[in-house]
């Protein structure tokens, strides 16, 4: 579905992201770990069109998406969370997810049928299924840290997605939000087949529910492979699990 | 479906107004019908504008230039053609509307400050090209003595005409921020990033709205030359848009009603306050740093947040504003 080949990207003579591979296939979940600084999230905002690639090739469905905005790619069936949460911070939990079904819809030139009637039942669902519905008219800029990230992972569903890019999804969190999290996006990609990529600093939890993993350091990509191949790679094993298993 | 979309509890608020307002002139003196005109032509100027300054985050620094546009158009139409008053009325609105997207299409592609300052270069330009153009505009003589047909000319015709007028434009947009794209404005103003990720062309939606904002302010144009009967370069000067914006500001620019209530106050003040003092702008200035210390959301906004914590559950105004703990910055 994604394959990332020698991508580069520097920022004023800085190589943040030098030589980054990746594949990802339809269905599966694909976890990206690396230090602070290996160039994750700069790899990230140059797959969903944030930013601009120097080098390398990046193809979505087979499509080089290079250049493309943000826009474009969720239109092709692209969503994703951000590091640091972006909703809309005045609007009610309800609003923010019907927003992204509103504009999904192509809707968004619509100037005389009321937003609110729209899309109310799939709204409700997406609410429902991340827990979300006993939130619905809470305004979202005074919910906790956690949901406010759940919330954005629902936002995401709202574009009707096939690959779901998550930058750290667990971030902030207490370990029961993360829990309930990580169980969400087992859920996501098992009842709902949605293909998902995901950057996590937390190692151990990484391991426990990745289909593979791609291990990146100093903008390069060390090793793709399943958890046991990472696991046991000498190399990953020197560079970031410390030297020791 | 209109009726529903207005909030319930401020819907026999707005009929009782609305009647207050039609029956009026049957009591009230000359001179408050004609203030009360101005009032409402003002207001309708500040509410288009806080459609893209309060909904949409936009740093729209010069709205009048719309507003000048849309009043000029209505003017040269009636005294250098022949073509039926209606014409010129409608095409106030088409014209101002097809500024709205020269300068938005300029402008649109860049960010909050950078976006206001260019709209003020490029709307003082304009605002020049009238200002010297004696052959066309008038230059700064204006255009005088543009005469209505009999329907709309005297005051109360022209009260009446420009009640309805506001009062369907008030519609109209109360319609627009209710739709999806005015929920995908608010959603701009929030965070545009966010509103990229879901599929929506960022750009494209902020021209819209400056052609959207930039139709109703030449409506309100048009209306002025009805009160009026005529322009003046002093219609496009970067002051008023200063002083619409204290007006959004002042009334609050986070609820629909707000800039119309700024604009009563402000004229009010203006008409009033004048008759003793010739400081008037120092006043202005006095009232604007008293807003933003103590009233940020403005007087509505405050009377909304008051209303809310005597009788939870309810609002006056049906909205998704900003609750309390919520920054009210734009940006």
């Amino acid at each position: 579905m994604l394959q990332i080949k020698s991508l580069r990207k520097s920022f004023d003579g800085f190589q943040a992201v030098k030589d980054a591979n990746l594949s990802v296939n339809q269905g599966e979940v694909v976890a990206v770990i690396g230090p602070n600084g290996a160039g994750k999230t700069t790899l990230f905002n140059l797959v969903s069109g944030q930013l601009r690639p120097d080098a390398g090739s990046v193809l979505f469905k087979g499509e080089d998406i290079r250049g493309l905005s943000p826009y474009q790619l969720c239109r092709k069936g692209m969503s994703r969370s951000f590091q640091i949460v972006k909703i809309f911070s005045r609007m009610s939990v309800f609003e923010n997810v019907q927003t992204a079904v509103i504009s999904r819809m192509g809707k968004t030139s619509n100037f005389f049928t009321p937003a609110g009637g729209i899309a109310v039942k799939e709204t409700e669902r997406i609410l429902e299924a991340m827990g979300l519905s006993g939130k619905r008219d809470r305004i979202c800029g005074l919910l906790s840290h956690g949901d406010q990230k759940v919330l954005e992972m629902a936002i995401s569903l709202g574009s009707d997605p096939q690959l779901l890019i998550l930058d750290e999804p667990t971030a902030g969190m207490s370990s029961e939000e993360t829990a309930t999290t990580i169980d969400l996006m087992k859920r996501l990609s098992g009842e709902m087949g949605l293909t998902i990529l995901f950057c996590e600093h937390d190692v151990e939890l990484v391991f426990s529910f990745s289909d593979r993993i791609m291990v990146m350091q100093q903008g390069s990509t060390i090793i793709q492979g399943t958890p046991d191949q990472v696991r046991n790679d000498p190399q990953v094993k020197k560079a970031y699990l410390g030297g020791h298993d | 479906m209109i009726f529903g979309i207005f909030g319930k509890k401020s819907l026999p608020l707005v009929v009782l107004f609305l009647v207050g307002l039609i029956f009026m002139p049957y009591v009230a003196p000359r001179f408050y019908i004609y203030l009360v005109s101005a009032m409402l032509v003002t207001g309708l100027l500040a509410t288009s504008l806080n459609l893209v300054l309060g909904y949409g985050g936009m740093y729209q620094f010069h709205h009048a230039v719309f507003y000048g546009v849309g009043a000029y158009t209505t003017a040269l139409m009636l005294t250098k053609t022949s073509l039926p008053t209606w014409v010129a009325f409608v095409s106030a609105p088409l014209v101002a509307a097809f500024f709205g997207l020269v300068i938005g299409l300029i402008c649109a592609r860049l960010s909050s400050l950078h976006f206001g300052m260019l709209q003020i270069s490029l709307g003082s330009l304009l605002w020049v090209i009238v200002y010297r153009w004696y052959d066309f505009t008038g230059g700064d003589d204006g255009i005088h003595g543009i005469s209505m047909p009999a329907v709309i000319s005297g005051t109360t015709p022209a009260y009446y005409f420009i009640l309805a007028i506001t009062a369907l434009c008030l519609l109209l947009m109360f319609i627009v921020i209710k739709s999806p794209f005015g929920r995908i404005l608010q959603a701009l103003r929030d965070n545009p990033e966010r509103c990229a990720a879901i599929g929506v062309n960022v750009i494209r939606h902020r021209i819209l709205a400056l052609v959207v904002a930039a139709l109703f302010a030449g409506v309100a144009g048009s209306l002025f030359v009805t009160l009026e009967g005529s322009v003046f370069p002093d219609l496009l000067f970067w002051t008023l848009s200063l002083e619409i914006l204290i007006m959004c500001l002042l009334g609050g620019w986070f609820t629909f009603f707000g800039p119309m209530l700024g604009a009563c106050l402000i004229i009010s003040l203006r008409t009033f306050a004048g008759n003793y003092t010739e400081y008037l702008t120092l006043i202005l200035g006095l009232m604007m740093m008293l807003t933003i210390f103590f009233l940020p959301k403005g007087v509505l906004g405050f009377v909304n947040d008051l209303f809310r914590t005597r009788f939870p559950g309810q609002s006056l105004e049906e909205s998704s504003h900003a609750p309390d703990k919520i920054s009210t910055k734009i940006i």
